[in-house]
């Protein structure tokens, strides 16, 4: 699928590069400048759309208790009040911050360095049992989490493991791995089998020209690879929830903040205010890493 | 008390506990694998053994075991009452799938019915949607990264968060649609206690989450086709629309065939949308993962929720076969 042989390679770049800055906005050479208008209003009024429930969100959380429930649209209600953010802060936010922020941390380490390493062998390596296995962990993705959920509850009970973080780690520990693979398998994909073996000629050995030549040149995609990691056990709610329990002080902030909302909408100031609290720096990180992100899904899959 | 420093500590004692363990058991194994493959019988490919080996064997004992524990729990009668004297009793509970109803009164075939629905509605407006994002951003002009941010927002926001939100929002008195809609003049819709809205809610939440992936995948895809292609179509004279037609669409193909495929699935997997948008717990509203989550962990229909859970499986292995046959979605899996 992908055609970057060595010498074609070499010969495309200085061209590609050209041809890319020249055209790279092709289709949209002579817009006039009303449709260019009609284009700005349309992704105004999308961008608006997709903005608004969170600076909902913000307000929300500014309003005062007596005034939770109200029919005010305004950004920045009146009597503003940070209370909230007190509030929440009282009912265990932080301890819920800290339990989901070290499993997702250890989850994460482990899926990437797993992942890590099995992509270089489907990259580099044919050997038998290679497409069963990469149609596998396609496959894999089609599992409903819902339905490990049954036997992994199950098996935690006998093996007891309900209400601990072991039980969670392992449940977590693979199930990114699959996409990961796949990402990595992508990116190192890209990167010319030249370098490695002017390495070995070198005279490293292949896990060494891995480690010191690979590794390096895919740190975007590991980024990635860890920060889907990060995002898949930051956001989860159905496996914590059904492994955890119900004590307190263990809970996901996920688990913690949902308890917050009752039938009756009763801390809805305090929910949206842990609700930005915990949202805003995975955003900022999120979005800080989409350039990644987009390269790292894309790279590969599509040629110039 | 912000913060119990004790509880703190313990809980990190845990997990790091548990990392380390995970971390030493891989090293033993590398070591033995090593010691095996590489000393003992100078395998040429040991390497990709050693490579490979922790993500199998994680895979084995966390997906493949309960997976096949699983299989066989779907011919018991396991539930809280037979948690632990349950009896095989062969296809009865695979048949109950299709005859009974699943929860109190929903059966099957309206579930499935609903499901595809739900997929098809949602796909068509990612794909749609995400398509014409991507078209518009893709041309030199101001504030073009501006916009691109403010779009991955809901992409960005934690589900749980934007979800609940959501739900705040569709609250009759107080959720700012309702709000609005009376404003200019048009009657509140009880979106959270009535079927047919309630599903429109779920459907309007999940399109809202989803364009933003389909946004980014197809951008990055477009900005990957080389301009020469559009010159030698305007010099056949194509038009705009026929330029997309025959040169964007037939290019985009091998990224869109994966992004639409995984979008299926997981948009049919898609548990917290519904789960949580449904909060009355209409059945009218369920999906089959959310009503396979009730079976299990609500009626504690261990057994039965088991084979529901295979039929499931079994539906979207048949979709994806058909889909990786019709597209070669598979085709990087080659060695190169």
């Amino acid at each position: 699928m992908s055609k970057n042989n060595p010498t074609s390679v070499k010969q495309a770049d200085q061209k590609e590069i050209k041809v890319k800055r020249e055209s790279f906005f092709h289709a949209a050479r002579g817009d006039s400048k009303f449709k260019r208008l009609i284009i700005h209003l349309i992704l105004i009024g999308y961008c608006v759309l997709s903005v608004y429930p969170l600076l909902r969100i913000f307000s929300v959380s500014l309003r005062p208790g007596n005034r939770l429930l109200s029919t005010d649209l305004s950004i920045i209600p009146a009597n503003a009040t940070l209370e909230n953010f007190r509030l929440v802060f009282n009912q265990g936010l932080l301890q819920w911050i800290w339990n989901s922020l070290i499993i997702t941390v250890g989850t994460s380490i482990v899926g990437v360095i797993i992942a890590a390493t099995s992509a270089y062998a489907f990259s580099r390596f044919k050997f038998r049992g290679r497409t069963p296995l990469l149609i596998y962990l396609l496959t894999t993705q089609m599992i409903p989490s819902a339905m490990l959920m049954v036997p992994l509850y199950i098996l935690a009970i006998n093996l007891k493991m309900v209400g601990t973080y072991t039980g969670l780690v392992f449940a977590y520990a693979v199930t990114s791995v699959p996409f990961s693979i796949w990402i990595l398998k992508g990116y190192y994909d890209t990167i010319p089998v030249d370098l490695e073996e002017a390495a070995v000629i070198d005279g490293c050995t292949r896990l060494e020209s891995f480690w010191k030549i690979i590794l390096p040149l895919s740190t975007p995609a590991l980024a990635i690879a860890f920060l889907f990691n990060f995002s898949q056990a930051w956001n989860e709610y159905l496996i914590a929830r059904v492994i955890l329990g119900s004590q307190e002080s263990i809970l996901t902030w996920p688990l913690g903040l949902q308890r917050m909302i009752g039938q009756y909408l009763s801390q809805w100031g305090q929910y949206n205010a842990g609700a930005l609290i915990v949202s805003v720096p995975v955003m900022l990180l999120f979005l800080y890493m989409s350039k990644y992100m987009i390269s790292g899904l894309t790279l590969g899959s599509v040629k110039g | 008390m912000l913060i119990d420093p004790e509880v703190m500590l313990n809980s990190f004692k845990e997990v790091i506990l548990t990392v380390l363990i995970v971390l030493a058991a891989i090293a033993a194994l590398e070591g033995l694998l090593y010691l095996i493959f590489v000393r003992w019988l100078k395998l040429k490919n040991a390497i990709v053994i050693m490579l490979i080996s922790p993500a199998v064997i994680g895979l084995l004992i966390l997906q493949v075991f309960p997976l096949l524990w699983e299989a066989r729990l779907s011919f018991t009668n396991m539930s809280l009452k037979h948690f632990f004297n349950f009896d095989f009793i062969g296809l009865k509970n695979y048949i109950r799938v299709f005859t009974e109803p699943v929860l109190k009164q929903v059966t099957f075939f309206p579930l499935l019915a609903r499901t595809i629905l739900w997929t098809a509605v949602n796909i068509i407006f990612h794909v749609v949607g995400g398509m014409c994002l991507a078209l518009l951003l893709n041309r030199e002009m101001k504030l073009r990264g501006l916009y691109r941010m403010l779009i991955i927002i809901p992409w960005a926001l934690p589900q749980v968060v934007a979800v609940l939100a959501w739900r705040g929002e569709f609250n009759f008195e107080y959720g700012w649609i309702n709000l609005v809609l009376q404003r200019i003049g048009l009657t509140p819709i009880p979106w959270l206690t009535a079927p047919v809205p309630n599903f429109i809610a779920m459907c309007m939440v999940n399109i809202w989450l989803g364009i933003p992936f389909m946004t980014v995948i197809f951008l990055g895809g477009l900005q990957s086709i080389s301009g020469e292609f559009y010159d030698a179509a305007e010099i056949d004279g194509a038009s705009k629309w026929q330029s997309f037609w025959n040169v964007t669409l037939p290019l985009m193909q091998p990224i869109m065939a994966p992004a639409v495929i995984l979008g299926t699935v997981w948009t049919f997997n898609t548990f917290n949308v519904s789960f949580f948008i449904n909060q009355f717990e209409l059945e009218t509203s369920d999906i089959l993962v959310t009503a396979l989550f009730r079976a299990a962990f609500q009626y504690n229909r261990y057994g039965f929720a088991a084979a529901f859970a295979f039929v499931i499986f079994f539906i979207l292995l048949a979709y994806s076969i058909f889909y990786v046959k019709t597209t070669k979605a598979v085709e990087g899996a080659e060695v190169r």
